[in-house]
């Protein structure tokens, strides 16, 4: 103990809290991807599209699973509603796309705020249910309303273009991608802001031990709200860009299948650490395309083939496919200090 | 760090309770608890396993609701309050069984902590890294229980003693005007036991302090006064000797294996 390595002495470990905000070079990679993507492979847009809002879906369902540790299957909840804002707003006139986008984040959020009130005063397997609770409800009530939400069938609906400039184009997804990009792109540094603050960190207090937290006097349940309420936001957000860039919508958005592909996708990329939705969301999406693709759809092989990968990622990669490179990476920082 | 260290005549103390009850059912595991705690005080609690000295803690900290009777703080009824707004009042605990940021490093596990009691927990901008006062507070009180060398290692990765040093270390981060010891140096082996109670030596002499305690040389090394509890109701209290000297006190505590 005479020689402390430099890994773990007091400034060594201040230096890490203090620089562990800045950005990476290696951060670059998947934006360089999303970009590259869009020119190299034209005629898969509209799926790398999807992609792009997926990962945005995902990153805000990691903000409450993976930093507070509220696990949720009804994430839809909040991306069925921003989505549904945007679409009735526009099928009601209002057909200026960004606004619509942020009245979604708004609605989304205020049910976040209200429904967080009474979930968020319960743990684990209640918690769980209630927030699937939520996202069924509200797909029974969209269903039971279909002379409002079209039901099944849906609303197809129009936007203005984007900022008076760019007009969206459900044929070739040239805007539609780009207008997904920007979005993820602020819903990304949003993120990452709060992560990094000390707001995020105090999430990670409250994941790890909840009665310490307590104990070091956190208001904890008015934290997990303040988080369950952006989260929502963001989701709110993917939504409406949902549904925005295909011009149309159904109640498929309230789908519990939603909450739990996206928690799935989000498991196998890696929760608590943002990067993993943008793994996970595109080797998910890319795997049911594949699928469906070589082996048809009838039945639905897809789902075989995720079930396996998810067994698979559980059992060899339990912090998921980017946790898989973190011991690699400890150690080479050790060498580097 | 100049405290009166002559004989306590508050007439306030900093924290009591009256008549405090609390049953699970049936089963009372609180009956009528009388206590006093004066600024500075050094008083340990003591009692046999089962006799309520965990619970006690919980029910002043607010991690349990009393069935009845009151807690005071400052003389102010504080049943009204939860938990975490009696630590921001500087009524502060510490736990018999390690209760802490596992996967986080002990800077961490203090750094959480300081921005907490500095009000910038709440901060959604600003990052961590833009707030090097607050990584410094962090970094003096891991000085200040000697973990330095630590600081960057997960709890985890410390043996049970020195994860022992984080919990006092908390403690001490929150600046607490009462401070509950919940057997500090239980689960610490012999060799390492002298560390934590250092640490609690040096506490600042202006901190009121409860301890609970197994360890009768600890006890009558650092407690001025005693408060011996029996299957949740207070046996007897008063300075170190005159327990030593009580004839229930030693029938139904001191006599067990102290003989």
């Amino acid at each position: 103990m005479t020689v402390p390595t430099p890994r773990t002495n007091n400034g060594a470990a201040a230096g890490a809290l203090l620089r562990a905000h800045r950005f990476r070079a290696i951060e670059l990679i998947p934006w360089i991807l999303a970009i590259a993507v869009y020119f190299l492979f034209p005629g898969y847009r509209l799926l790398a599209t999807q992609i792009l809002v997926l990962i945005l879906f995902a990153i805000s369902l990691d903000l409450i699973v993976g930093y507070a540790g509220i696990v949720s299957l009804g994430h839809a909840a909040f991306f069925g509603t921003g989505a549904y804002t945007a679409a009735l707003l526009a099928d009601a006139g209002w057909q200026e796309p960004i606004s619509a986008l942020a009245l979604g984040a708004v609605t989304a959020g205020l049910l976040g705020w209200v429904s967080g009130w009474i979930i968020l005063r319960t743990r684990e397997l209640t918690l769980l249910m209630l927030t699937m609770a939520l996202g069924i409800i509200l797909y029974e009530l969209a269903k039971d309303l279909d002379d409002i939400t079209g039901g099944f069938d849906g609303i197809n609906f129009e936007n203005t273009a984007i900022l008076g400039l760019f007009p969206f184009d459900v044929l070739y997804y040239t805007t539609n991608y780009w207008y997904a990009f920007a979005f993820l792109v602020l819903g990304f540094l949003v993120a990452r802001t709060v992560v990094h603050a000390p707001f995020g960190r105090s999430l990670v207090g409250i994941r790890e031990n909840v009665r310490r937290m307590h104990a070091i006097g956190t208001p904890v349940q008015q934290r997990m709200r303040h988080v369950y309420v952006i989260a929502a936001m963001i989701a709110g957000v993917a939504g409406a860009i949902w549904v925005q860039v295909q011009g149309n919508i159904t109640i498929g958005v309230y789908e519990f299948e939603m909450s739990g592909n996206i928690l799935i996708m989000l498991i196998l990329g890696g929760t608590g650490r943002l990067y993993g939705a943008f793994i996970g969301v595109t080797v998910f999406t890319i795997l049911e395309n594949l699928t469906e693709t070589v082996l048809g759809t009838d039945p639905p092989y897809w789902e075989l083939v995720v079930g396996v990968a998810l067994i698979v990622t559980v059992l060899f990669a339990p912090r998921g496919l980017l946790g898989v490179f973190d011991p690699l990476i400890r150690r080479f920082r050790e060498r580097t200090p | 760090m100049t405290a009166d260290l002559g004989p306590a005549v508050h007439e306030n103390p900093v924290l009591e309770t009256k008549g405090l009850c609390k049953n699970f059912g049936a089963l009372v595991v609180a009956r009528d608890i009388d206590f006093a705690l004066e600024a500075g005080a050094r008083h340990a609690v003591i009692g046999p396993n089962g006799a309520g000295k965990t619970t006690f803690v919980n029910l002043l900290t607010g991690a349990l609701p009393p069935t009845g009777g009151s807690v005071l703080l400052d003389g102010l009824d504080i049943a009204g309050l939860a938990e975490h707004e009696r630590v921001k009042r500087g009524l502060v605990r510490t736990f018999q069984i390690n209760t802490l940021f596992n996967g986080l490093t002990v800077l961490e596990n203090i750094y959480l902590t300081v921005a907490e009691r500095m009000g910038v927990a709440t901060g959604l901008f600003r990052p961590v890294g833009s707030r090097p006062e607050v990584v410094a507070e962090a970094e003096r009180l891991v000085e200040m229980v000697q973990l330095q060398d630590d600081a960057g290692r997960t709890i985890d990765e410390l043996p049970y003693g020195r994860q022992r040093l984080v919990e006092i270390a908390i403690a001490l981060a929150l600046e607490p005007r009462v401070l509950l010891l919940d057997e500090p140096s239980a689960g610490v082996p012999g060799a390492e036991s002298h560390i934590i109670l250092d640490a609690i030596a040096a506490l600042p002499a202006d901190i009121a302090i409860m301890i609970i305690e197994h360890d009768m040389d600890v006890v009558f090394r650092f407690a001025e006064r005693i408060t011996v509890l029996v299957s949740g109701a207070v046996l007897a209290s008063g300075p170190p000797d005159e327990i030593a000297a009580d004839e229930r006190v030693r029938a139904v505590y001191l006599g067990h294996g102290h003989g």
